[in-house]
């Protein structure tokens, strides 16, 4: 069972209908057992990273998301500012994040280019730069639905396992053993995410 | 550098079933909002706006159980707008499986709205729409309730206002274009575009695929339209449709 955690912020009706449509079991949850009995993590995030960290900290389940993440090591993956949070931090806030990954969170860097507006807020080509289980038969030329103004920015490239482009190249895919992240939404792109969430919810690590 | 401009199929709801209308009125029916938004997944469409056009003129509250089902089917990006008086309205839009939401009539009496959704959702989550048309002197104005508002305002001056409170994005509409394949109101769209940094949507009048790419010349980040993709052609019958050219900038 794929645990949705429900901290109190981000879409996760979305993430959920499209589970329920690969026909995994998934369960949107804000309760602590039912995580500890779930065998997959999903930490969506949306909106302010300290206003979701916050919460996160607050919600009660931080411990049981970090038991199985880093005891149980079963998949956890991080959407969006979900998978913001796995790094140490982010520019748009103060909040020290999890600390996952060799990462921070900056704000895109587009000062010279005033015609690429921030948030980025479209679709974007994935460009695979590292083998990953969640790129497993990915439909031709894919591409996923971005909505961000922070990205991540990683110590070395050894995690990253894809990027786009936005301006510049930049990491928006990592995996650090059973921990993935991704910046875009699989859940609002197509077949195209729902091959990820199918690859999601059968890997086995 | 390649940057693939979104293109957005418009969709009208009333009552439970989609509508089309010419310059905001005429609404004639299209059909059913769960097979077209299936078609439109099958289409590869880039994002779908869904707007119950008449929810703040006939003062009726949001449709949650269509809508929710509407998003059920989504398996892209989808903004609701209609009706949305409240944080709490926003709140189960989101919570229905929307990542955004269109407020228009209620920025008139309430811009602190923008700022509450913001706050919590993110500015991304947040859409000003702004209708526009023409008064008897060739002036620009913004108008409210589905058109039938005079507000005053003026929609560059509206447009950063918005901006200002705090939108991640404004979706500019010509009533007068609307439904009309006359192409987008260029001017509008230009003046619009120009005075703000967030990205701007145009809609109302587009008939191919060369409007969209004039848009995108005037400084639309995104492009939408309702008949050409629910028409086969003007004045022909309905069609849902996508097209499969991509525009890259």
């Amino acid at each position: 069972m794929i645990a949705i955690v429900n901290y109190g912020v981000g879409n996760l009706t979305s993430v959920l209908n499209m589970f329920r449509r690969i026909g995994a079991d998934a369960v949107i949850t804000d309760k602590a057992e039912e995580i500890k009995r779930a065998d997959r993590i999903l930490l969506p995030g949306v909106g302010n990273f300290d206003t979701c960290m916050q919460r996160f900290n607050a919600s009660g389940l931080r411990s049981e998301v970090e038991k199985k993440a880093h005891e149980e090591k079963r998949p956890l993956l991080g959407i969006c500012v979900g998978a913001q949070m796995i790094t140490r931090g982010s520019e748009e806030g103060k909040e020290k994040g999890l600390g996952w990954v060799n990462a921070e969170t900056i704000r895109f860097q587009l000062n010279d280019q005033p015609q690429l507006k921030i948030p980025n807020m479209g679709w974007n080509e994935l460009i695979v730069s590292k083998e990953s289980p969640l790129w497993n038969n990915l439909p031709p030329e894919p591409r996923f639905y971005f909505a961000h103004s922070y990205h991540f920015k990683f110590d070395d490239e050894t995690m990253v396992t894809g990027k786009a482009y936005y301006g510049y190249e930049y990491p928006v895919a990592f995996r650090n053993g059973n921990i993935f992240g991704t910046q875009f939404h699989p859940e609002k792109s197509l077949k195209y995410g729902m091959k990820i969430l199918e690859n999601f919810s059968k890997m086995e690590l | 550098m390649k940057r693939r401009v979104r293109i957005i199929p418009v969709l009208l709801l009333k009552n439970g079933g989609l509508y089309k209308t010419v310059k905001f009125k005429n609404a004639n029916y299209i059909g059913d909002p769960i097979n077209t938004v299936k078609i439109f997944n099958e289409k590869e469409a880039d994002e779908l706006v869904v707007l119950d056009f008449t929810a703040s003129a006939d003062k009726r509250g949001i449709d949650f159980k269509k809508i929710t089902e509407i998003a059920g089917e989504a398996f892209m990006p989808m903004s609701y707008g209609g009706g949305i008086k409240t944080f709490e309205d926003a709140q189960k839009i989101f919570d229905a499986g929307y990542e955004k939401v269109i407020i228009n009539s209620t920025l008139f009496s309430n811009l602190n709205i923008i700022k509450q959704i913001a706050d919590v959702y993110g500015a991304q989550a947040v859409v000003g729409a702004i209708d526009v048309k023409k008064n008897l002197f060739g002036k620009y104005k913004v108008y409210s309730h589905s058109g039938t508002g005079s507000t005053g305002h003026d929609p560059v001056e509206w447009a950063k206002t918005l901006e200002k409170n705090g939108v991640g994005e404004i979706i500019i509409n010509s009533i007068e274009q609307d439904g009309t394949w006359g192409g987008y109101d260029m001017t509008l769209i230009e003046n619009v575009a120009n005075s703000v940094k967030v990205p701007v949507i145009a809609c109302g009048g587009a008939a191919n695929v060369e409007d969209f790419k004039k848009a995108v010349n005037k400084g639309a980040s995104a492009v939408a339209a309702g008949s050409m993709f629910v028409y086969q052609k003007k004045g022909m019958g309905v069609l849902i449709s996508f097209p499969s050219e991509k525009i890259i900038l």
